[in-house]
């Protein structure tokens, strides 16, 4: 009997959870038109999540393509398909590779420092202070930073999968001896700009919007402890990295489908 | 100034973005090499296309002249009706021009094959290219020749 009121205790938090989430969306979404008079607010969120995250997202994207690279070569070369290395590193990147990890190192970057900033001006009632003065702090705080994250996401992404076909290009090329034109004009055959690089860039506005709800949510809704702040940058970093890959099949599943 | 230098790193971050997209879009995917606008489309029936897709290359003497730009069946002829989108420049194709359906090494992609005529008049918009040559579809070859051999065997 103890552990079916466990069990319902966990099911109920969790909805009563899923619920404020959803409604915390929903009313910081309100205060989105409202950041169009006062853009400095996002500008000033671009830098601290996007601008920083800048170089581990560069630095990934060159080693995930040139790895790939690599290993895309070993595999073709025994079929003779060496020159299909463009397409196969274009592909993945831009499709999942791109999109995924860039926005697996965004949680774990952005996501967990936005959750405890947010965190930690809660517990400092800091948001309370702000609720005093007639400022609301879903306005002024969280829907910056999430318009912020949602706009940086695809910006990364993009410049994940760029620098990481450059790289592959490098290694390929460069490294292996991979013909420069067939790189280039077989995955220029075989890359569409709807069907591939639209999709992906889809896929990534919706790991940014996920990433960086979870964790002005998780940061807004933390226990005002240090221990609560501290589960909560834990949490946020968990529940985005499987948001992300949970909805990256969906959404492969929905796009590249037919 | 700090808040300058903040601008000036997003307006950076920014710009790099949209840089990164802007060559996925152009040298990655195929929109640097697809110009078709203002070009001119022709139509081609095949008794059997094979794997021919739409935007599978259209060729003439391997050169890259066009693109297959819709593929539809028809329901009289029991045919399959291919369109080309042909590059605006490559206009002085002769009327009795021949297309077969070929493939690249023995089982690669399938595309279009042109194979200029002696005519003196050039095809324009929409028209039809009447020679057609259908896709050679492996298994019917070997098919065939298993039959052939089987059949030699009987005469024996």
């Amino acid at each position: 009997m103890d552990w079916l009121q466990l069990l319902g205790h966990a099911g109920l938090s969790a909805f009563q959870r899923l619920g404020r989430g959803n409604l915390f969306l929903f009313q910081v979404l309100l205060g989105f038109p409202d950041l169009i008079r006062r853009f400095h607010l996002v500008v000033v969120q671009l830098w601290s999540v996007g601008v920083r995250s800048l170089l581990l997202i560069m630095v990934a994207g060159t080693f995930v393509g040139m790895v790939m690279s690599l290993q895309g070569y070993n595999t073709l070369v025994d079929f003779g398909a060496e020159d299909s290395l463009g397409v196969l590193v274009a592909l993945s990147l831009v499709r999942e590779l791109g999109p995924v990890v860039s926005a697996l190192l965004f949680a774990g970057r952005a996501g967990s420092a936005l959750t405890a900033e947010i965190g930690l001006m809660k517990a400092t009632e800091q948001l309370a202070g702000m609720e005093m003065m007639a400022v609301d702090p879903l306005r002024r705080i969280v829907a910056p930073r999430l318009l912020g994250g949602i706009l940086a996401m695809p910006l990364l992404a993009a410049l994940f999968s760029a620098l990481g076909v450059i790289g592959g290009y490098f290694v390929g090329v460069g490294l292996l001896g991979v013909d420069d034109g067939a790189f280039w004009s077989q995955m220029q055959a075989k890359v569409d700009l709807n069907d591939d690089i639209l999709n992906g860039v889809i896929k990534s506005v919706v790991f940014g919007l996920a990433v960086t709800w979870i964790a002005v949510f998780e940061g807004y809704d933390t226990v005002p402890t240090s221990e609560g702040v501290s589960r909560a940058t834990t949490r946020t970093v968990v529940h985005s990295s499987l948001a992300v890959l949970g909805l990256d099949f969906v959404l492969t599943a929905l796009m590249f489908n037919g | 100034m700090h808040n300058r230098t903040l601008e000036i790193g997003v307006g950076v971050f920014v710009a790099l973005g949209l840089a990164a997209l802007l060559m996925l879009a152009m040298k990655v995917s195929n929109l640097g090499a697809l110009s078709a606008d203002g070009g001119y489309e022709l139509t081609a029936r095949f008794d059997n296309i094979g794997g021919l897709k739409v935007r599978s290359p259209v060729t003439m003497a391997g050169v890259r002249i066009g693109r297959v730009s819709e593929i539809s069946f028809d329901n009289e002829t029991y045919e399959a009706v291919a369109r080309f989108a042909i590059e605006p420049q490559y206009n002085r194709l002769p009327k009795d021009t021949s297309a077969s359906i070929f493939t690249a090494g023995l089982l690669g992609e399938q595309y279009v094959g042109l194979e200029p005529g002696g005519e003196e008049a050039f095809l324009g918009a929409d028209d039809e290219i009447r020679m057609t040559q259908s896709a050679v579809v492996l298994e019917q070859i070997i098919g065939q020749f298993l039959y052939s051999k089987a059949s030699e065997g009987e005469d024996k």
